[in-house]
């Protein structure tokens, strides 16, 4: 009987500890709400900020209940037109903006720099590129290693699948944009690594921060790919991760929120978990 | 009567549950069809029959995008034309062998090794093709790269490996003790009893083995997809080549727009050819059941 009455008890201190609890939350939620920070953050752009600018919204969203974050892939380029015409809060472009966009009112605040690694095969004798060269070679101009090193063997152009924003980068960067005669087209950075690690005439890019030490980063016009050379642009294989907005405009409070989130400290081990380098 | 009477309803809603949870596997079938259906024919439309069917290019990001899935269809059928022509002799000697020759412990020992083998993961298959295989055929035959439809081939063969063993083993075990009884009683030799006599009585049997080695290979997604080289050429066999089923699992994670369209339509191309092998799969059923 005692042991009943005290479970009994038990459970109405469990359940009341919860409500109030639930009580706690409620009130802070209200406070929030309160703070007229509740509201949509809306972005729009580059398809291969997918990853980077997800896991922030997302972390945005945990940490400010009521708030709630979207984002459209479009590409850059729509996402630069969208914050023009006003159709979205923050644009989101992989490349910086061109003078004439600057010109028209847009304002680029980098949010992260994407680094994108040649990688060669460990036992291929090759010590630097220049960009001209992995153009050439992905273009199909220069076929055989003989040309470029020591060692000889035709060599296996290995990529990532279209719509790839590492693809699309890499193609990007080196004007190569639908033109390259891929061997092989591999969806995950993991079987770009695993491919080249396998064949000694291999060559692929992968994005710096997934890269092992089972096969070869190669330097690019002399500068080896690192976090330091990617930050301080002298590893030209990179693009720019930027946040358009339009200048001498106020954000509205939700949207300047999330776009002080981004740029804190705390953001930044998010944009590093999401394998590029964060820019501040 | 009060008795019999609950007994009965009992009875009608237990076969009402048994009916619904039938249902519930039409429905899926149906929703399914009529998704594909409805998201497979826009692009179809907008892209052209004939040229969507058999264009023989397949650039869906570039500028000026064309979306041809020749290569994919043809590769589709080399394929699992080619993992049929390794698979199928393997798996149905392996089968008579089991069923007819092999003392107990061997078909104890062989069987539980074809259940492991038809247990493993896709995904292991691939990985395995892609760290051994795969450098296997650039050094075999001095090719500059060993992912080609020659991998996925052997990738396939070996997967389809089980299903063709086990079907035509219970086949042949079916297959009345009397007939091979009288075939030895005339004087034929065991061999010959076993091909003259229990493989034909067992046919369609081994054609429904065969068949559903055949939708295995046609519906593989991610084995080939990790030793093929997913590159969109006209299929040879040290080619770079893309299946049906690696065209629409590999670009599906980022289209958009007539891209992502057109993938639905892969795979409702797809789909029909699933439903076709299975058509023909009943038919052999049907065939046995008529005998």
């Amino acid at each position: 009987m005692r042991m009943k009455k005290l479970i009994g008890v038990l459970t109405v201190a469990v359940l009341s500890v919860n409500l109030l609890a639930g009580c706690g939350a409620g009130s802070v939620q209200g406070a929030a709400a309160g703070n007229s920070v509740q509201g949509t953050v809306s972005t729009d752009g580059s398809t291969s900020m997918e990853k980077v600018i997800g896991a922030l919204g997302e972390a945005f969203e945990q940490n400010n209940g009521g708030m709630s974050f979207t984002y459209n892939p479009t590409g850059s380029g729509t996402g630069i037109q969208a914050v023009m015409e006003g159709r979205c809060d923050i644009g989101l472009s992989s490349r910086s903006l061109k003078d004439e966009e600057k010109a028209q009112g847009l304002t680029e605040t980098v949010l992260a720099y994407d680094g994108i690694a040649v990688i060669v095969n460990p036992e291929n004798p090759v010590t630097d590129f220049d960009i001209e060269t992995i153009a050439k070679i992905y273009t199909g101009e220069i076929t055989d290693w003989k040309d470029i090193s020591g060692s000889t063997g035709e060599i296996v152009l290995v990529g990532r699948e279209a719509g790839s924003g590492t693809r699309d980068g890499f193609e990007t960067i080196t004007g190569t944009q639908d033109i390259c005669k891929y061997r092989q087209e591999l969806t995950s950075t993991g079987d770009v690594i695993a491919t080249v690690a396998g064949n000694p005439n291999a060559i692929g890019y992968a994005s710096l921060a997934s890269v092992s030490d089972s096969v070869k980063a190669v330097p690019v016009n002399g500068v080896s790919p690192s976090e330091e050379t990617v930050k301080d642009g002298s590893y030209i294989v990179q693009r720019s991760f930027v946040l358009v907005t339009k200048s001498g405009q106020q954000l509205s409070d939700a949207a300047q929120k999330f776009f002080d989130y981004c740029i804190s400290a705390d953001a930044q081990t998010i944009i590093s978990g999401a394998g590029v380098v964060p820019a501040n | 009567m009060k008795k019999f009477s609950k007994k009965n309803c009992f009875e009608g809603m237990v076969q009402g549950i048994f009916l619904l949870l039938g249902l519930v596997t039409v429905g899926c079938v149906l929703l399914v069809t009529i998704y594909l259906v409805i998201a497979g024919i826009p692009a179809i439309r907008k892209i052209g029959f004939i040229e969507f069917l058999f264009g023989r290019t397949w650039e869906s990001t570039s500028a000026e995008p064309s979306y041809g899935i020749l290569p994919f269809i043809l590769t589709s059928i080399y394929g699992t034309a080619g993992a049929v022509a390794i698979g199928v002799p393997i798996g149905f000697l392996t089968a008579v062998c089991l069923a007819k020759t092999a003392p107990k412990g061997v078909r104890k020992i062989v069987e539980s090794a074809v259940s492991l083998l038809a247990g493993i993961p896709s995904v292991v298959y691939g990985l395995t093709g892609m760290l051994v295989l795969v450098p296997g055929i650039r050094r075999l035959f001095h090719v500059p790269d060993g992912a080609s439809l020659l991998a996925a081939v052997i990738v396939l063969a070996v997967m389809i490996l089980p299903s063709i063993i086990k079907v035509s083993v219970t086949a042949l075990d079916a297959v009345p003790k009397e007939y091979e009884d009288a075939s030895l009683a005339l004087g034929a030799t065991p061999i010959e009893t076993y091909f003259r006599v229990s493989v034909p009585a067992a046919r369609s049997g081994i054609a429904a083995a065969v068949v559903l080695g055949i939708g295995r290979a046609v519906g593989e997604a991610m084995a080939v997809m990790m030793v093929s080289g997913n590159v969109a050429n006209m299929p040879g066999l040290i080619q770079s080549v893309r299946f049906l089923t690696t065209a629409v699992a590999s670009e599906m994670s980022y289209a958009s727009g007539l891209q992502r369209q057109a993938l639905f339509s892969i795979a409702l191309v797809l789909f029909l050819f699933i439903m076709l092998i299975n058509a023909s799969m009943n038919f052999f059923l049907k065939g046995r059941k008529e005998e």
